[in-house]
């Protein structure tokens, strides 16, 4: 059975300079997207990707990336749109690149479409009302 | 001829139950199949609504003396300063005011976390708000000193009054740099990125009354989720603005200020802002009712997205340099889209203030007034329109002062 999940990989500084994704590619077979990658001044690593593979290959490779240390979560609900602070602009609309966020019409009120979101967080400040938030961040 | 009403025949129906009030979009349809004639005819009040960032407003706050006295020279809510220069326990809170230790734009493009605005919406909502207060002491106002807090309930007044709300119209902003640019029409993109509008179009209170003939002084109207009224013309009032055939300005025209006790309303409608790289701003809930006296009045209550324009205004350079852009005009109607042809190119757009909030707005006003709860006031005195010949000024520039310091 096929798999293709969104990723957010955290990883400590002594992992970061692993090649991680030869290895997922090389060892796992598993096909890889890069969709952000950053590295904190204390060198530790954030990767968020989508991964797709075979289901077996997905969870070896999960299997061993967590042996190797990195912490592992859905990139799904990572972002949260908090309806009740928004005021329905639709400012972000704009903003977004990928289309996660949106206003729906005739009802011109704001849609946010998790699994389109790409977690690039430039919704965070571009809205006036601060309705969006981002839980890696919190994570530190 | 058609029908005409007088402000007392409508409240007598409103009293009664039997106004017929619909909201300025709803009567668009009730226009499409009867014409406006027949429109006028059926209907007593028009509702309108707008739900935007409005910079000039901020709140008369009496505090109460503490024991002893004090009379208050510097005053800090949660950490943003209120203007103190009134009578002893008297501030003015502005919606943009900023703590003294705020970054501001010092690693550009500031966040503006909070300010005046987001104070407004906490004491609102009801929440504890720290007040520190200073004076310098006088024989019957002798402390120097206050730290206390309280809560919204626990002051004798606080006054919201806006000195410029509700514009008639505004430009829509784009940036035809080549960077990024942080402004109060938000996040503009190099190049034509994008494009940001912020006005109601067809729900907006002063779009659906152009000429300001049933718009004054003494209107009672919603204001921050309670009842308001109009105390005067805004500040930069400008009418004298160029306008279409059907009398709809073409650009930023009339402004309203407005007061209204903040204890009654509701931190939904008043909310604070964070401008990246810009500053912090309050968004404003309000909404007008329009008294159908006439066919001429339901006329202007016609208007549509596509029969309202603006001008296009490059923020990139012409705006900072206080000087005119030729990019033309766009309707609403495109604007509301998503996607406006600005030269030549399809540019996407989206608002700042909030069309979905205008339409709850003018719904919730229809509603009172449906309930007989919210009668119409007819204007103490006209505000200022197109005839009276205002024109807006620069600032006069006389460098150096002559006078010396």
């Amino acid at each position: 059975m096929a798999v293709k999940q969104k990723l957010v990989f955290r990883f400590p500084s002594s992992v970061v300079e692993q090649p991680i994704i030869y290895r997922l590619v090389k060892d796992f077979d598993l096909m890889v997207n890069i969709l952000r990658a950053d590295i904190n001044p204390n060198k530790e690593g954030r990767l968020m990707l989508e991964l797709s593979g075979s289901e077996s290959d997905y969870r070896r490779a999960i299997e061993w990336l967590r042996s190797e240390g990195l912490r592992i979560m859905n990139l799904k609900q990572q972002i949260i749109w908090n309806e009740d602070r928004c005021t329905q602009c639709g400012a972000c609309s704009v903003i977004c690149p990928s289309g996660a966020l949106g206003l729906r019409r005739p009802e011109m009120r704001v849609s946010f479409e998790e699994d389109r979101c790409i977690v690039c967080e430039l919704c965070l400040k571009a809205c006036p009302a601060r309705a969006m938030e981002s839980l890696i961040e919190d994570r530190g | 001829m058609g029908k005409e009403r007088t402000y007392e025949e409508i409240n007598q129906k409103i009293r009664t139950g039997k106004a017929v009030v619909l909201t300025a979009e709803e009567v668009l349809d009730l226009i499409a199949e009867k014409g406006v004639s027949g429109a006028a005819k059926r209907v007593d009040v028009v509702t309108t609504g707008t739900f935007g960032p409005m910079c000039s407003s901020g709140l008369f706050l009496n505090f109460g003396h503490p024991r002893p006295r004090i009379k208050m020279s510097e005053v800090y809510l949660n950490g943003v300063p209120a203007y103190a220069g009134i009578a002893a326990v008297d501030a003015y809170l502005g919606a943009t005011a900023l703590p003294p230790g705020d970054p501001r734009n010092r690693d550009h493009p500031g966040e503006f976390i909070y300010g005046g605005g987001h104070v407004i919406e906490d004491l609102v909502a009801g929440k504890e708000i720290r007040l520190e207060a200073h004076g310098y002491g006088t024989d019957c106002y002798p402390s120097k000193k206050v730290e206390t807090s309280f809560r919204l309930s626990e002051i004798n007044e606080a006054t919201l009054y806006n000195p410029r709300n509700c514009y008639q119209n505004y430009s829509a902003a784009v940036n035809l740099g080549q960077k990024t640019i942080y402004t109060y029409m938000g996040i503009l993109k190099p190049r034509l990125g994008n494009a940001y509008y912020s006005s109601a179009g067809q729900l907006s209170p002063l779009l659906n009354d152009p000429l300001l003939k049933t718009i004054g002084i003494g209107t009672r109207i919603f204001l921050g989720g309670g009842e308001g009224y109009i105390a005067w013309h805004g500040t930069q009032h400008n009418p004298s603005a160029a306008r279409g055939e059907n009398k709809v300005p073409l650009g930023p025209a009339a402004t309203i200020a407005v007061v209204g006790d903040l204890k009654k309303m509701h931190w939904r409608w008043l909310r604070g802002l964070s401008f990246l790289g810009y500053g912090a701003t309050l968004k404003v809930g309000l909404g007008i009712p329009i008294p159908i006296l006439n066919e001429e009045i339901m006329s202007y209550c016609a208007v549509r997205d596509e029969e309202i324009y603006t001008q296009v205004v490059d923020f990139g350079r012409d705006y900072p340099h206080g000087e005119s852009s030729e990019l033309g005009l766009v309707s609403y109607a495109e604007l509301k889209s998503g996607t406006v042809r600005i030269c030549d190119r399809d540019v996407p757009a989206a608002s700042l203030s909030s069309y979905a909030g205008a339409r709850e707005i003018a719904g919730i006003l229809k509603g009172w007034i449906q309930a007989g709860d919210f009668t119409l006031t007819p204007p103490a005195a006209p505000l200022p329109s197109a005839e009276a010949g205002i024109k807006l000024q620069p600032l006069p520039q006389r460098n150096p002062y002559p006078g010396g310091m």
